[in-house]
């Protein structure tokens, strides 16, 4: 939980030394409080959906507030997932969650009081109420509402089918042809790993201003991994899809997809060499490649860090940063990606935000407290992991537009250097602005042709450096549809991203000495 | 309270039984958590939580699955047990899936593990305040200070755990942690260290004078810091930084790594694979050991294990289903504290005898491939030169294969890092790949 001001990107189902916290969890349940529920349209939000009323939300914002504050919020949320596991041709393993709460928070200025309970009984929120106000002063005396209103929201994530009316007995058939598609495609595959999750969750913001949003948000992934033998060496990769997507969505190119890419990435790891060590060009394959992104730039503009001038962005704003082909954004406004929001936990309207618009800075990620504290509109970046956490100004998909070239110019433009591919993780510091990302397949460029396949190169740079570095960019920007999850002072939120080819004329990579 | 949750997992066990499953495991937990943050002397955020929840194992009809709830009200707790069941049901069946065997829960240890301190619950807010003032008092406003973060956090967590073939258990466990963050200003760059230390008890809190001095000390050190030369050198590991890669080393030992023939220690057991200076146990009941604990989450017993002697591999990872399908007997499939047999030597008397070299005091990023041990990590720490540390270096890599690496251990130093699970000194290796300038 404590940890230095590092952020960390993990790839789904790949090598990753650091363990995922995506929800665990379940389906077709007649188990919750839920149970018998309408989806779509409650006809009282809070009835409807947590078994609480009006007036209680209006008991305990008023004991919140008691002690006077800028504002109070109250994150109620229900989830429930499943995961289901194929391996050594059998899907004998599965697993199932619920999870609900409600998180208390109360701000006074740029601090927070936090309290939640899993209870969702009038005495148990009462009681989280009276801890989070605790925080307060006796300065402020905003005052608490006593009735709510309703707000709409976008729709980005509609599912004709939610999760929670799809069976087990729905998703084996998928798991078992993803084993078998997989298996057909080379003789050298040894052992085949099929992961299936997908969850289904609900969230009701009710804040101060008297102001009640609700959000419900499908998320599925379907991830196969790989191992195949040759000459008596194993390699072992993989591959994954996932979004806030239903399952009609795994239809039999997706899932043909899946275990292609698996495979081929797999198999390219036997021919695949280290690069030599030191500064390089780095050419950036589009898709993926927006791990840089979400690294060299992204958590920079959290807007928190700028808030306490602790990131090395906090003096940049206004100021040209990169060449002006470069535009890049954050955006919860993808229908049906993994980062995609209809509002933030904060139950603001997710947007389009540019970070970088013609290679100035231009707009930081923020929240309710950022958001005040610069005195702007919140950019619907406000996110937290789930009722038990703060919020915090996050990223939700992060990308860069195309430019002006083509991949071809960009490759055949190189003398001596790699291209980036897959990836497994990344880093950040957000003070001195270094990054790292894990190259997991890449290219080795000479004399501006592809020669041979590399592995397991770890790239460090300094983030304004290469944004500063950037020289190409093509027309071909592609957006990743993995299953990426991003860690923050150890909360994970689920994002997404993506990239056009990108030249970046000099960056460290992680290879062997003579 | 542990006896109530003990009877809740009990409860657990009956109600699954009844619905239809032929084995249970359940298990139940709580825990109250406190944190308090301070930055530049105003208190920032408080968060109080408490938590608790169950999770039950399911085996039917030569089926299995695992299920978790934290919804705990009696009437939401039968359906969700019965969807449970249902679920199992709908899985293939597996031979290899079976309730671990009763024997494994025999001899379990007396021994006090001293992983409580009942005065922790007591900490008043004005307690947890005053150490926060303190740490902070230290850092703000000293030369070069952007900004510093500190924090107090406590925990109090209770488990149990009960199966349909006799297991019965419960532990309690006390945590208190401080943290204290200093972010530098140096001309746009903002070099930022922390300090993180504590343990079950309040005895084990580092002083929070050493605390506060220790993170700004780190990140003084950061100051000026370039970006190294490309060569390949030898590598001194700070016993900050040791945990994270002797973690890498061990991380493919477990049944599911080896049965899926993605680990690179497969069929090493007996082998010289690394640097005979390498000794590893697993130690389950050190006293006051961050990891320790009287059983696994299978009910194994723990007791304490050689994993790595003399640079030979002496045991895996295994646990019930991973051992059935391996046809080899259980050892236990969870890590716990991790022992390094150490040197003769500190830290900077092994430096001393380094004549060119690159001490490396944390990572960033980077990951390693379980299948073939192949690394590549970003590293941050200072130039060796003539037996002393020099210039500080980062925006660097370290890049080759672990047991390459731990076969060109040279030195082990006799100064563990105290507040990890992973008890590494500091480390030595000749002829490491670093990629920089």
């Amino acid at each position: 939980m404590y940890r230095l001001n590092r952020r960390e990107m993990l790839g789904v189902g790949l090598t990753g030394a650091v363990a995922l916290t995506l929800p665990t969890f379940l389906a077709n349940s007649g188990s919750s409080a839920l149970a018998a529920l309408a989806n779509d349209a409650p006809v009282d939000p809070f009835l409807d959906w947590f078994g609480i009323d009006e007036s209680m939300i209006a008991k305990v914002m008023a004991e919140m507030m008691s002690g006077g504050a800028d504002f109070a919020d109250v994150y109620l949320q229900h989830s429930r997932s499943n995961s289901v596991r194929l391996e050594d041709g059998l899907v004998s393993s599965a697993s199932t969650g619920i999870d609900q709460g409600v998180g208390l928070r109360v701000v006074v200025g740029d601090q927070v009081g936090y309290a939640f309970t899993e209870e969702l009984t009038l005495e148990s929120m009462l009681g989280a109420a009276r801890t989070a106000a605790a925080i307060a002063n006796g300065s402020n005396k905003a005052i608490a509402p006593q009735r709510f209103t309703l707000g709409s929201t976008q729709s980005f994530y509609h599912s004709k089918v939610p999760w929670d009316q799809v069976g087990i007995d729905a998703k084996l058939p998928l798991l078992l042809r993803a084993e078998s598609m997989t298996r057909e495609l080379d003789q050298s595959i040894k052992k085949i790993g099929v992961m299936w999750t997908d969850s289904d969750e609900r969230v009701l913001i009710a804040d101060s201003s008297g102001k009640v949003i609700r959000d419900r948000r499908p998320m599925s992934r379907l991830g196969v991994t790989v191992t195949a033998e040759k000459d008596g060496k194993l390699q072992s990769h993989g591959s994954n899809l996932a979004g806030r997507r239903e399952l009609s969505w795994y239809d039999e190119d997706k899932l043909r997809q899946v275990s292609k890419e698996a495979v081929d990435r797999t198999l390219l790891l036997f021919d695949a060499r280290r690069p030599p060590a030191g500064e390089m060009p780095v050419v950036l394959a589009a898709g993926a490649s927006g791990i840089l992104l979400h690294e060299a730039i992204g958590h920079g503009m959290e807007a928190d860090f700028n808030r306490k001038g602790t990131s090395i962005y906090s003096t940049m704003l206004g100021k040209e940063v990169a060449p002006k082909f470069v535009n890049i954004v954050d955006d919860g406004t993808q229908p049906f990606e993994r980062g995609a929001l209809n509002v933030d936990d904060e139950g603001n309207p997710t947007e389009k935000t540019y970070m970088v618009k013609d290679g100035v800075l231009s707009s930081y990620l923020h929240d309710k407290i950022s958001a005040k504290h610069f005195g702007v509109a919140p950019t619907g970046s406000g996110r937290r992991e789930s009722f038990r956490h703060v919020v915090m100004p996050r990223m939700r998909s992060t990308y860069m537009e195309s430019g002006p070239s083509t991949r071809e110019e960009i490759i055949s433009d190189v003398k001596m250097g790699i291209i980036a591919e897959t990836f497994t993780n990344g880093q950040v510091q957000i003070g001195a602005g270094d990054f790292t990302f894990y190259i997991k397949n890449g290219w080795l460029i000479e004399d501006g042709k592809i020669t041979a396949p590399i592995k397991d190169v770890n790239i460090i740079g300094n983030g304004p450096e290469a944004l500063k570095n950037v020289v190409m960019v093509a027309n071909d920007l592609k957006l990743d549809t993995g299953g990426w999850t991003c860690g923050k002072d150890g909360q994970s939120v689920p994002v997404s991203q993506g990239m056009p080819t990108v030249l970046v004329s000099k960056m460290t990579v992680g290879g062997v000495n003579g | 309270m542990a006896s109530t949750l003990l009877q809740s997992a009990q409860q657990a066990v009956e109600i699954a039984k009844r619905l239809g499953a032929s084995d249970v495991w359940a298990s139940c937990s709580q825990s109250h958590g406190v944190n308090f943050e301070m930055r530049n002397g105003m208190l920032e955020k408080v968060e109080d939580s408490t938590s608790r929840g169950l999770s039950i194992r399911i085996w039917a009809d030569g089926r299995y699955s695992a299920h978790q709830t934290n919804d705990l009200r009696p009437q939401s707790l039968e359906s969700f047990i019965k969807e449970a069941v249902a679920v199992t049901r709908a899985l293939q069946e597996d031979p290899f899936r079976v309730i671990p065997d009763p024997e494994l829960f025999q001899g379990r240890s007396n021994k006090d593990l001293d992983l409580v301190d009942r005065s922790i619950g007591s900490i008043t807010r004005e307690q947890r305040l005053d150490m926060l003032r303190a740490m902070n008092q230290r850092i703000q406003g000293q030369d070069k200070v952007l900004s510093t973060t500190t924090s107090v956090s406590t925990s109090e967590n209770e488990s149990a755990a009960a199966s349909s073939n006799g297991f019965n258990g419960n532990f309690e466990t006390t945590g208190i942690f401080v943290f204290a963050d200093v972010v530098l200003d140096e001309d746009g760059k903002r070099p930022e260290e922390a300090f993180f230390g504590g343990g079950h008890h309040r005895d084990e809190l580092p002083s929070l004078e050493e605390a506060a001095d220790t993170a700004l000390l780190w990140a003084r050190n950061r100051l000026g810091s370039k970006k190294g030369p490309t060569k390949k050198t030898t590598m001194v590991v700070d016993p900050r930084a040791g945990g994270s890669i002797v973690g890498r080393l061990l991380s493919a030992l477990d049944g599911a790594s080896l049965q899926q023939k993605r680990s690179f220690w497969n069929g090493k057991v007996g082998e010289q694979s690394v640097s005979p200076l390498l000794t590893i146990a697993d130690d389950p009941l050190l006293v006051r050991g961050l990891q320790s604990r009287p059983f696994d989450n299978e009910g194994i017993a723990c007791k304490a294990i050689p994993i790595i002697e003399k640079g030979i591999l002496r045991n895996y990872y295994i646990d019930t289903y991973y051992g059935n399908k391996l046809g080899i007997a259980p050892t236990t499939g969870m890590p716990t504290n991790r022992i390094l047999a150490l040197g003769q030597k500190d830290r900077d008397s092994l430096i001393n005898d380094v004549d060119v070299g690159i001490l490396v005091t944390s990572w960033l990023g980077g990951n390693s491939d379980g299948a073939t041990g192949d690394f590549s990590l970003g590293v941050r720490g200072h130039l060796i030169e003539r037996g002393r540390v020099t210039n500080p270096v980062s925006e660097m890599n370290v890049t080759g294969n672990l047991l390459a690496l731990f076969g060109s251990l040279r030195a082990l130093g006799n100064d563990p890092w105290k507040y990890s699970a992973m008890k590494v000194p500091t480390l030595v290796f000749d002829g490491v790949s670093f990629s920089g300038t």
